[in-house]
């Protein structure tokens, strides 16, 4: 059977992969600052398998408990960051009619 | 070392004055400027006896709740982090006092003036903290605080351009932080640590450190607008109020450099490969040269000012294989190390005082159009004198902390044998100097301007006070260097 | 007392700064300032050539980074354009006074001004590499609000052609500084350095970039365009560039680079010295050749100039010891030649409104004190005895016997000729044509008294040359302590 870890390492990354794609392919801004949240969610399971792992090596019960710390506070970051893209977003798009960038205009 | 306890409390409170006055401001609402002020005063003071103790005493750490790494997070102050901190409160304390008046006489209702106070403040909370972390997750939140701070300042005013520069600004950075977190991700899983010190004894000179450590790297260099992520620098730096973007450009991306730097120089020093080196300095090369030539093509000041930022942020990226990976061991070391934390240092107190030079000169015609600025040498004298000064420093021409910079770097470009790098510092003075001979040519052409709302000399004062500090870092530059020197790894006595 | 030489920088650089800061109206604190500073400085300078006299030697370093230091050292070349300097910055200081009576923006102009004679000073001092570079630079800055005083469309354009040549000469400058120390350490003007260490072809691309980055400021052909189209500044500022300070610091950095850099030994066995004076040839007769032409005053004069001041990089690229001396004698008396002719041509334009040439017409009888001394100015550039300039060319000329090159004899008769011919037609104009209808007043004693003052010296020191505290006296002491022992 595939080590969970492993499992969830490789599905993190795919998720990263996922996202990042959108992040550079997409024009409307909120799709991506969807795909910058799509990329951190994948970075955050790469995060956690990453503690499975160093316990497991370490041969300590449960997992390392910093990088589940590490992961609130990446997710609070991103909350924030979130939340100020969406607000920007909205004041840009109520000024110019536009979702996208200028020079991403077609 | 448990915070509270004397000799940390200094160090603890440059994090949080500002953090504490930002939340302050937000309640207190049309009393920002006055929070800011006693913020200013109090993070001043708190440097000045940061820097005392650690001249007296070396190198401070403050390991956070009493935990020691890799369990908690480690604060530092040594002579590099207290120079920046000191950097910051200067540039600070003159942006506040503009600020106090721009936003006062606008009618402190607008939004700007409510936004602006609790915004800077925490940008600064997270500027100092970026000096002083040395743990890579802690440095992530502060420069995550730093950026999210840095881009609402841009769209503070609330029109169309600027909110495009500011969203541009936003892409760019969550791209850089993604790419950061997921180096950082990497670093932990191989090493179970992010504390600087841990990381300089387990990073291997392998594979999966160097794509960790590329990927961290590409991260902070989209958030120091290194060519070619440059793109998003200018019109977000021009596009905020004055006293804004003279945060922005002064301060901000030092704090990104400055990661970059505790990186390559303190974590991991035994990874930087010569090839990876050249790649940095290059690029800062291609930076010098790129934005001096758009800097030139420019037609409104504030632009040329923001160029002008992408060009000297290139010069920093020299450092790297002068001083960086072998050259760790010779001679010259020193001499490329302390050349780039003067230039930093430099640029930032120029670059501040053009900025706020250039938003007086907005608020005496109303625009900052090149043409628009004739003859004003003769109804702001001060303010123009300060922009001339600023002008100096950032040619890097004697008596000036850029010529000490220039100097050093210089010095050990060739003593190191890589000319090309001298080339990079001669050409980017001179096109410094043919983009910053315009402004200077217009505010000196005889003209009578059009009207004029009156700019109050104490105002006009502030440029000429920070581009006179970029001068005298140059004049006497002999205490900051040896300040600069304290805890600096591997030390090289005199150097060249 | 080590502190001489900073009071001296002193004497310049604290009213400037205070100048900066005075409102328009307050002409006495300034002019007071400026003048107490200038007579402060010339006191200083006495003081200190008695001492020096007696044996004595300043020294002061001002450390600014490791291993980078100003080194303010006073030699005797040192003094000989320190003299220079102060004396005339008392004259034109007084002089400038009494022009600028009633124009605008006087506290920047005096601001800089004396920010520009500060950096002079510095230049003076230097007694290291690193430290003329701090000062040379610092003159070119100081200059630029100078030249674009005016604020007019051709000052402005001046100024641009000013900068465009000087800051890639000072980025030469540096390169060359910072290449020959990191071979061979830090360059003090003590002695010649040792530059065994670089490849001869690296010695002489250094040599080139020191020519060129100094040549911008002494007005070298072909670098030289910048000069005339400065003469758009003011009367004072002219006469600032052309006798005191920029050129003069130009030809001064050469001096030093020749003789206390490379060494004459080293200059000789590099072939470089040649090559140096021919192009200071050039440069004579170019600058010659272009005067002739103008025919605004100002003009030909400034050709005048970049033709005068070669004579001193010939003299000195020639390395003889009656060459160096006639090189080195004619910086003081070029300079108080120059200055004289600078000075009439400020009070032709602002008494009598007179640019051209035309204008001098039957001026001579109407303007008697002026254009006496602008006759002698002029025969002293032509180099007739007993006028300075002639010791000046009989030194030149003998050097260039004594080093070989008798062809010097034929560049000095040629540029006399030359100069004859641009300056006889100006005389025969001013005192031969019939008087002019105007009866312009000249009495402006504040404009008269520096003018007759460097006319007096410009023949004095020609008729005494002999004695032991002439200018020639002096250059000759340098020669032999310092250079040819």
């Amino acid at each position: 059977m595939i080590d969970p870890a492993l499992l969830y390492g490789l599905t993190g990354a795919a998720v990263v992969g996922l996202g990042l794609y959108g992040f550079l392919s997409l024009r409307h801004l909120l799709r991506r600052v969807l795909a910058f949240n799509v990329v951190g969610s994948g970075i955050f399971l790469m995060f956690g398998a990453a503690g499975y792992r160093g316990a497991v090596a370490e041969g300590t019960a449960g997992a390392d408990p910093v990088p589940q710390a590490l992961i609130i506070t990446g997710i609070v970051v991103a909350l924030a960051a979130t939340a100020l893209a969406v607000g920007l977003i909205l004041a840009h798009a109520r000024a110019t009619g536009r979702r996208t960038l200028p020079e991403d205009d077609t | 070392m448990i915070p509270g306890d004397g000799a940390g409390g200094a160090l603890m409170a440059t994090v949080a004055l500002p953090l504490a006055g930002s939340l302050l401001a937000v309640v207190l609402g049309r009393h920002g400027a006055q929070v800011a002020g006693g913020v200013a005063l109090g993070v001043g003071a708190a440097v000045a006896v940061l820097a005392a103790q650690v001249a007296g005493g070396g190198v401070l750490r403050v390991d956070l709740g009493g935990w020691a790494p890799p369990l908690g997070i480690a604060l530092m102050a040594d002579g590099l982090a207290v120079a920046f901190l000191g950097l910051g409160a200067v540039v600070m304390a003159a942006v506040v006092a503009q600020a106090a008046a721009l936003f006062s006489t606008r009618g402190g209702e607008s939004r700007a003036g409510y936004g602006f106070w609790p915004l800077v403040m925490v940008l600064w909370a997270a500027l100092n903290l970026t000096f002083l972390s040395r743990d890579l997750f802690n440095l992530y939140v502060a420069l995550e605080l730093l950026t999210l701070g840095a881009v609402a300042l841009v769209a503070i005013g609330g029109q169309a351009g600027p909110l495009a520069a500011a969203l541009r600004y936003m892409v760019f950075a969550l791209m850089g932080s993604l790419l950061y977190l997921l180096g950082a991700v990497l670093l932990y899983a191989a090493h179970g640590t992010l504390d600087i010190d841990l990381l300089a004894i387990r990073a291997q000179p392998a594979p999966p450190d160097l794509v960790a450590a590329g990927l961290i790297t590409a991260g902070l260099a989209v958030k120091t607008a290194l060519f070619p992520f440059h793109a998003w620098l200018p019109p977000a730096h021009a596009g905020a109020p004055a006293p804004a973007s003279a945060v922005l450009s002064a301060l901000v991306p030092k704090g990104s450099f400055f990661i970059l730097w505790r990186l390559w120089f303190e974590a991991m020093p035994d990874l930087a490969a010569p090839p990876v080196l050249t790649l940095l300095a290059g690029l800062g090369g291609a930076a010098v040269i790129y934005g001096s030539a758009l800097a030139l093509m420019q037609g409104r000041l504030k632009m040329i000012v923001a160029y002008s930022t992408v060009a000297q942020l290139g010069y920093l990226f020299l450092v790297f294989p002068l001083a960086g990976g072998a050259g760790a061991a010779q001679p010259w070391e020193a001499s490329a190390w302390t050349g780039t934390a003067f230039q930093a240092l430099s640029h930032g107190l120029a670059k501040a005082a053009m900025f706020l030079a250039a938003g007086l000169f907005v608020m005496a015609v109303g625009h900052d159009r090149l043409e628009g600025l004739r003859g004003l040498a003769r109804t702001m004298p001060m303010a123009v004198f300060g922009f001339g000064l600023a002008a100096v420093a950032l040619l890097g021409l004697p008596p000036s902390g850029g010529f000490t910079a220039k100097y050093l770097v210089m010095t050990a470009a060739f003593a190191s044998g890589q000319v090309v790098w001298a080339g990079v510092l001669v050409v980017g003075g001179l096109l410094a100097a043919g983009y910053l001979y315009r402004p200077m040519a217009a505010l000196f052409a005889d003209a009578a301007p059009g009207p004029l709302t009156p700019v109050p000399r104490r105002l006009q004062a502030l440029p000429l006070l920070l581009a006179g500090l970029a001068i005298g870092l140059g004049v006497a530059s002999d205490a900051p260097i040896t300040f600069l020197a304290i805890g600096r790894p591997d030390a090289a006595a005199e150097g060249l | 007392m080590a502190a001489l030489p900073i009071l001296i920088l002193a004497t310049a650089l604290v009213p400037a700064a205070i100048t900066f800061f005075l409102p328009q109206a307050a002409h006495g604190v300034r002019n007071g300032l400026n003048l107490g500073g200038a007579t402060a400085k010339v006191a200083l300078v006495v003081w200190m050539l008695v001492e020096v006299a007696a044996g004595a030697a300043f020294e002061t370093r001002i450390p600014l980074a490791p291993g980078l230091f100003l080194l303010l050292r006073v030699d005797a070349l040192a003094l000989l354009f320190l003299a220079l300097s102060a004396a005339l910055w008392l004259l034109t200081t007084v002089y400038a006074i009494a022009y600028f009576r009633g124009k605008p923006d006087q506290s920047r102009f005096f601001g800089f001004f004396g920010l520009c004679v500060a950096a002079t000073t510095g230049i003076a001092m230097s007694g290291t590499l690193i430290s003329f570079f701090v000062f040379f630079e610092m003159l070119t800055l100081a200059t630029w609000p100078l030249v674009v005083h005016k604020q007019d469309r051709a000052s402005l354009d001046a100024g641009r052609l000013y900068l465009g040549c000087a800051l890639p000469a000072g980025a030469a400058l540096l390169v060359a500084i910072i290449w020959l120390e990191s071979a061979a350490g830090p360059v003090a003007f003590t002695e010649a350095t040792d530059l065994d260490a670089l490849a001869p072809w690296a010695q002489r691309a250094i040599f080139a970039l020191f020519v060129a980055g100094l040549g911008v400021k002494a007005a070298l052909v072909p670098l030289h365009g910048w000069l005339p189209a400065a003469m758009a500044a003011p009367a004072p500022v002219s006469a600032l560039l052309h006798a005191v300070a920029v050129v003069k610091a130009g030809a001064f950095g050469i001096v030093r680079v020749v003789f206390d850099v490379f060494g004459i030994d080293r200059v000789a066995a590099l072939g470089v010295g040649l090559p140096l004076a021919a192009l200071a040839s050039v440069t004579i007769v170019w600058g010659s050749l272009r005067a002739l032409q103008q025919r605004e005053i100002k003009k030909r004069l400034a050709f005048s100039t970049v033709s005068q001041v070669s004579y001193i990089v010939l003299g000195v690229a020639l390395i003889g010891p009656a060459a160096v001396t006639g090189g080195l004698v004619h910086l003081i008396h070029q300079g108080v030649t120059k200055i004289t002719l600078f000075f009439c041509a400020g009070i032709y334009d602002e008494r009598a409104g007179v640019k051209r040439i035309e204008g001098l017409d039957g001026l001579g009888p109407r303007m008697p004190v002026t254009s006496a001394c602008f006759s002698l100015g002029a025969l002293g550039m032509i180099g007739l005895p007993p006028m300075a300039g002639f010791v000046s060319k009989v030194y030149l000329g003998l050097g260039g016997l004594q080093s070989g090159a008798p062809w010097v004899l034929g560049v000095l008769a040629v540029s006399s000729l030359l100069n004859a011919a641009y300056f006889l037609p100006l005389l025969y104009r001013l005192w031969a044509l019939p008087p002019a209808a105007a009866q312009p007043d000249e009495q402006v004693w504040g404009l008269l008294a520096p003018t007759v003052v460097t006319a007096a010296a410009a023949l004095l020191s020609g008729v005494v040359a002999a004695w032991a505290i002439s200018p020639l006296g002096l250059a000759s002491l340098i020669v032999e302590r310092d250079y040819l022992r």
